[in-house]
C-alpha cells in the first residue's frame, strides 16, 4: 500500500488513528441508541434503573464505562509502544535502525 | 470570622499550591544550555508529560468554565436532554490522542516543532497559512481568555459576595504569574492538579444535590412533576431536537481535532506508553467529571426549582446546600478549570508572539541568534503581557472581544480543523489548500452565526466544515502542490525518503 521507504511506524499509526475512530463510532452507535429507541415515547411509560430513567442510565451512566473497557481492549490489541524519536541515522546518518517498530 | 471568610480559605490553599507547584516546575527543569533548547523546555516542558499528567492536562484545557457553570446551568433548564448533550464530549481525549497523538509525536520530534504553528510551517511552508493561523489563534484565545476571566470573577463574586475586582484580580494574577515563570510544565502540573480538583468538585456538590432532594429517585419524579419533558432525550417542549444535539457530535465532537489548544499536548508527551495510558485515563476522568456536574444541575431543579436563570442554578446550589468551608473546595473547581483553560491558551498566545512571529521575522526564525538569557526574559514578558492585556479588558470588557468570544470555538475549528489533518494524513495537502480552507471556513461561520438561515436545527459549525472542507480540496487542486522536502520530511522516515 504504501512505498518501502515511508517510515514504518506511520503505517502503525495510520492504523491507530481508524483504530479509535472505529471506538468513537461505536460509542455514537450506543449513545444514539439508548437514547432514542429506549426514551422515544410517553416518560409515563418509562423503565426506571437506579431511580433514572433506562434511556439515560444506559447511554450516559453506562456509556461511558463500556466505552473505556472497549478502548482498553482495542489499546491492549491494536496499539503498539514504538520509540517516537527521530530515527538514529537522522543523526547519525548510518546504521540500521534497531527494534524500530514492535515491542508491544 | 464570618463565613465569608472561610469560602476563601480552600480557594486561597488552592491558590498557594497552585504557585508552589509552579516554582517546584520551574527549578526543576534544568537551566538548558541553548536557545532551542529553552523553547523545547518552556514551550513544551521538553516533551516529558506521562500518562496521568498528559490525561489531564487534555482534559484541564479543554474543561473550561462552561464545563461547570454555563452547562449545568443549561442542565438545569433543559432537564436530562443537556446530559445527553454533555457526554457527547466524553471521548474528548482519546479521540485527540488516538487520531493526532503518534503522527504529531514523531512529527514534532523531527522537526522540533513545539506548537501547531511549527507544524503548519513545516508542512505547508507557506508565509499565507502561518500569518492567518497566527492571527486567528491570538484573536480568538484572546477572546476566550478574556470570557473565561469575566466567567470566573462574577462565578467568584456570586458565591464569596466578595467584589467582581478582588475575584478578578485573586486568580487573574494568580494564573497570569504562574504560567509566565514556569512556562509548559507549570501549566502541565497545575493543570494535573486542577483536574484533581475539578473531579473532587463536581462529586461533592452531586452528592449534595441528592442528598438534599431525598434521593435519586425522588429527585427525577419531582422533575417529572414539574414538566415531563426534564426526563426525555428531547427535553422540555422538543428544545434538543435531534438534529441540534447531533451537531454537537461535529462541534464538541470530530471538531476538537482543530482546537490548536488540546491537538499541541500530542507533541508533549515522553513515550507511547504514556499516550496509551492517558487515552484509558482522560476518557474515565472526563465522563465522570461531565456527568457529575451536568447531572447535578439537572437534579438541582427539583432541590431549588425557581431560579430565574440557569446560570444562577452552579452558585446558588452550592452557597445554599454545602457549609462555607466546603463551598470553598467547590468553588475552586470551576475556578481550576477556568485557569487551567487559560494558562494553555496564554501559553500558546505567547509561543504565537515570540516563536512564530518575533523569532520567524527578526531572526530568520533560528533561536541561536538569541542568548538563552535573553529568550528566556522575552518569553517571560510576553505571557505576563498577553496575561495582563487579558485581565485589564476584563475590568471593562470591551463589547468587541464578548462578540468574538461567541465564535471563538467553532472559529478556531474552522481555522485549525482540516489544515491539521489533512496536512498529517493527506499527501497532496499543500498551501493554497490550507488558506483556501481557512477563509471559506472563518467567512462561511461567522456569516452563518450572524446572518442565521434556517438549517433545520443544525449548528452553524456543522455546513462551515464541510465547506472549509471542500475549499481545501478545490484550493489544493488550483495551486502548486507543497515543497516536497517539506511533505517528505512529515510523512517519510527522514532522509531516505527520495523514492516516495
Amino acid at each position: 500500500m504504501r512505498n518501502s521507504t515511508q517510515d514504518p511506524r506511520h503505517a502503525q499509526a495510520n492504523r491507530e488513528a481508524l483504530i479509535s475512530l472505529a471506538v468513537y463510532a461505536l460509542y455514537f452507535i450506543w449513545w444514539y441508541a439508548c437514547a432514542y429507541m429506549l426514551g422515544q415515547g410517553d416518560p409515563d411509560s418509562y423503565d426506571y434503573v437506579l431511580g433514572l430513567p433506562a434511556w439515560f442510565f444506559y447511554s450516559c451512566i453506562a456509556g461511558y464505562p463500556l466505552i473505556t473497557v472497549l478502548l482498553w481492549l482495542a489499546l491492549r490489541l491494536g496499539f503498539r509502544n514504538m520509540p517516537l524519536d527521530a530515527r538514529p541515522e537522522d543523526a547519525a546518518g548510518n546504521g540500521p535502525h534497531p527494534e524500530e517498530e514492535r515491542r508491544g | 470570622m464570618d463565613e465569608q471568610f472561610w469560602i476563601l480559605v480552600p480557594v486561597a490553599a488552592y491558590l498557594a499550591l497552585s504557585f508552589a507547584v509552579a516554582l517546584w516546575a520551574q527549578r526543576r527543569a534544568a537551566r538548558p544550555a541553548s536557545s532551542r533548547g529553552f523553547i523545547e523546555d518552556y514551550f513544551i516542558g521538553g516533551r516529558s508529560m506521562g500518562g496521568f499528567v498528559l490525561a489531564m492536562s487534555i482534559i484541564a484545557s479543554y474543561a473550561s468554565a462552561s464545563s461547570f457553570v454555563g452547562g449545568p446551568g443549561v442542565a438545569y433548564a433543559l432537564g436530562l436532554s443537556w446530559v445527553l448533550l454533555a457526554m457527547i464530549q466524553v471521548p474528548t481525549a482519546f479521540l485527540t490522542l488516538g487520531v493526532l497523538g503518534k503522527r504529531f509525536a514523531i512529527m514534532a520530534r523531527r522537526t522540533g516543532a513545539v506548537t501547531i504553528t511549527d507544524f503548519l510551517r513545516a508542512r505547508y511552508g507557506s508565509e499565507a497559512v502561518v500569518l492567518l493561523c497566527s492571527m486567528a489563534l491570538l484573536v480568538f484565545f484572546m477572546a476566550a481568555m478574556l470570557a473565561q476571566f469575566i466567567g470566573g470573577a462574577r462565578l467568584f463574586q456570586a458565591v464569596t459576595g466578595y467584589p467582581y475586582m478582588a475575584g478578578l484580580a485573586l486568580f487573574g494574577i494568580s494564573v497570569v504569574l504562574y504560567t509566565a515563570v514556569g512556562g509548559f510544565r507549570a501549566v502541565a502540573i497545575t493543570d494535573a492538579v486542577q483536574g484533581v480538583v475539578m473531579v473532587a468538585a463536581s462529586v461533592v456538590v452531586l452528592l449534595a444535590v441528592v442528598h438534599a432532594g431525598g434521593g435519586m429517585e425522588q429527585c427525577v419524579q419531582k422533575l417529572k412533576a414539574i414538566d415531563p419533558g426534564l426526563i426525555t432525550p428531547t427535553g422540555p417542549g422538543n428544545a434538543v431536537p435531534q438534529p441540534f444535539i447531533l451537531s454537537f457530535w461535529i462541534l464538541v465532537g470530530l471538531g476538537i481535532l482543530g482546537l490548536p489548544q488540546t491537538a499541541q499536548k500530542c507533541m508533549g508527551y515522553k513515550d507511547s506508553r504514556s499516550m496509551h495510558d492517558a487515552m484509558l485515563m482522560g476518557t474515565l476522568i472526563i465522563g465522570f467529571m461531565l456527568l457529575c456536574a451536568h447531572l447535578s444541575g439537572t437534579l438541582g431543579r427539583a432541590v431549588l426549582p425557581d431560579l430565574p436563570s440557569g446560570d444562577l442554578a452552579m452558585p446558588t446550589l452550592i452557597v445554599r446546600l454545602l457549609p462555607p468551608f466546603w463551598a470553598g473546595v467547590f468553588i475552586a473547581g470551576p475556578l481550576a478549570a477556568i485557569m487551567s483553560t487559560v494558562d494553555s491558551m496564554l501559553l500558546l498566545a505567547s509561543a504565537a508572539i515570540v516563536k512564530d512571529l518575533y523569532l520567524h521575522y527578526r531572526h530568520q526564525g533560528d533561536p541561536a541568534r538569541m542568548t538563552p538569557e535573553s529568550l528566556r526574559r522575552m518569553s517571560l514578558a510576553s505571557t505576563a503581557a498577553v496575561g495582563l492585556l487579558v485581565f485589564l479588558a476584563a475590568i471593562q470588557p470591551p463589547d468587541l472581544l464578548v462578540w468574538i468570544n461567541l465564535f471563538a470555538f467553532g472559529g478556531l475549528e474552522a481555522v485549525f480543523l482540516w489544515p491539521i489533518i489533512l496536512g498529517l494524513y493527506w499527501k497532496g495537502a499543500n498551501a493554497g489548500g490550507a488558506v483556501a480552507s481557512i477563509l471559506a471556513g472563518v467567512g462561511v461561520f461567522f456569516f452563518l452565526s450572524i446572518v442565521k438561515p434556517p438549517l433545520g436545527g443544525l449548528h452553524a459549525i456543522v455546513p462551515t466544515l464541510v465547506i472549509s472542507g471542500l475549499a481545501f480540496l478545490v484550493g489544493a487542486k488550483l495551486s502548486r502542490p507543497a515543497p516536497a522536502k517539506a511533505v517528505r520530511m512529515l510523512r517519510s522516515g527522514g532522509e531516505h525518503g527520495s523514492g516516495r
